[in-house]
């Protein structure tokens, strides 16, 4: 089992270095553009905002769990998803701005889709900023979770109404990529997908031991008389 | 609850008279500094969505800190069900943001003249704009104060995003009650059917959710 797993990651790390030297050397440049050997850009741009949306839909899911359910699990899980989507959108944007220098000439000029995103990266801010402002821990995974569910409000108005309300945006439609492009892009997105389970697993695990950590001091600060007399049989046996 | 709040507040004052005193002053500080320059209406529009956005943020987040300030809010979990409770403060935000604007905006007009003015239009945007900003900041004052007390840069650093989208659809509305062409006439049109979209659904997320935050 070990190895089988060993196997995948080292496939994994196979298929995104494949992926990243295809990105760079092997695509043809896409001639539409001012600067076409930097349309390479969109098959890391274009994946990481698909794994974005996937870790928001997946700390989204996990909050509405915790609402029913009321595990500690679910909330760590949601607020762990909710932070690698933060880092999948910082991505985004800094991939679509660094384009955006190229074609449009300043890295950013509030088009409308940059606009959205700046909005989304505020309110998955708000959300950490809501997070660290909350010391009980069953008050802060409610809180939190209430808000996800919240802002989920205005997520369509951002990704979906708002880009598509005014025609003149700068952002490319109606690119012809080369079928080379759609490989890549979707290699990398399995790739990327993949990498965010793995972070997210290793993630949740590492925040399980913590909170287990975190009831067994205040159990052994509550009962601070047995939690003594543990440490004294323990040296005791050491003896 | 709705007659409560009323109540209490009116007897204060505090909070009603203070965001007043704050929309109005924004306002002088804008026009002054503006004296000399000639503004666009799409700077208008922007501006006057401005002030009136941190005017109702300064007097919204008051709602639930006072109960949770006085100690009443343990009596009120008892005395009445969440989704009043909630409504009567939800009303009391959109009777405190309508007096507002109520104040600010034909202020607003009298000390930043306009050529035109499609009143139909501002009339609809403000009453949906300020629809929603009341119902989604009640909210996040609910979330906030049972999170944390005496933390009131919270709430602006998180009701600010839950807004914006709200904010920039009203400014895009507000341009073409102020300018009156044509083609920003029919984008405002569109904008005030979006805003409603985003009032109903902003208030209906806060009364279905409330109830998770105030039965904790």
């Amino acid at each position: 089992m070990t190895n089988l797993l060993k196997l995948g990651r080292v496939g994994l790390l196979l298929l995104v270095c494949a992926s990243v030297v295809a990105g760079f050397l092997w695509l043809p440049p896409v001639p539409m553009f001012v600067s076409p050997a930097l349309a390479r850009i969109a098959v890391f741009h274009i994946p990481c905002s698909i794994v974005g949306s996937v870790a928001t839909a997946v700390g989204v899911w996990y909050a509405i769990c915790y609402l029913k359910n009321r595990k500690l699990e679910d909330d760590i899980k949601s607020s762990v998803s909710l932070g690698l989507a933060l880092l999948l959108w910082t991505l985004t944007t800094v991939t679509g701005a660094i384009f955006a220098n190229a074609e449009w000439g300043a890295y950013w000029s509030w088009d409308i889709k940059q606009i959205s995103i700046v909005m989304l990266l505020l309110i998955y801010c708000a959300y950490y900023a809501l997070r660290l402002a909350i010391d009980d821990g069953r008050k802060r995974a409610t809180v939190s979770a209430v808000y996800t569910l919240f802002a989920l409000v205005s997520v369509p108005f951002l990704t979906l109404i708002l880009p598509n309300s005014t025609p003149n945006t700068l952002h490319p439609k109606n690119v012809v990529f080369d079928s080379s492009y759609w490989l890549v892009l979707w290699a990398f997105s399995a790739g990327l997908t993949l990498i965010y389970l793995w972070a997210f697993r290793v993630h949740v695990a590492l925040e399980n031991v913590q909170l287990r950590l975190n009831r067994h001091v205040r159990a052994a600060l509550k009962s601070s008389a047995p939690s003594q007399t543990i440490v004294v049989e323990g040296r005791l046996q050491d003896a | 609850m709705f007659r409560k709040d009323l109540q209490a507040e009116t007897r204060t004052k505090y909070a009603v008279g203070a965001t007043l005193l704050f929309a109005v002053s924004t306002l002088i500080a804008v026009s002054a500094a503006l004296s000399t320059a000639t503004v666009k209406s799409e700077v208008k529009a922007a501006l006057l969505w401005i002030i009136l956005l941190f005017a109702a943020l300064s007097g919204l987040a008051r709602v639930f800190v006072r109960e949770e300030e006085a100690g009443t809010a343990p009596l009120l979990k008892l005395y009445a069900p969440p989704t009043a409770v909630y409504a009567g403060k939800w009303l009391f935000n959109c009777a405190l943001v309508f007096l507002v604007e109520a104040v600010s905006v034909p202020l607003f007009l009298l000390v930043l003249p306009l050529e035109f003015v499609n009143f139909a239009l501002l009339f609809g945007v403000l009453f949906l704009g300020g629809l929603g900003l009341a119902g989604a900041s009640t909210f996040v004052a609910a979330l906030i104060s049972s999170a944390s007390s005496g933390k009131s840069s919270l709430f602006f650093v998180v009701a600010f995003p839950v807004l914006l989208p709200l904010l920039l659809i009203a400014v895009q509305g507000t341009v073409g009650a102020f300018d009156g062409l044509p083609s920003h006439v029919i984008k405002s049109r569109g904008d005030i059917g979006m805003l409603a979209i985003y009032s109903v659904a902003m208030t209906t997320a806060s009364f279905v959710l409330f109830e998770y935050v105030w039965n904790d």
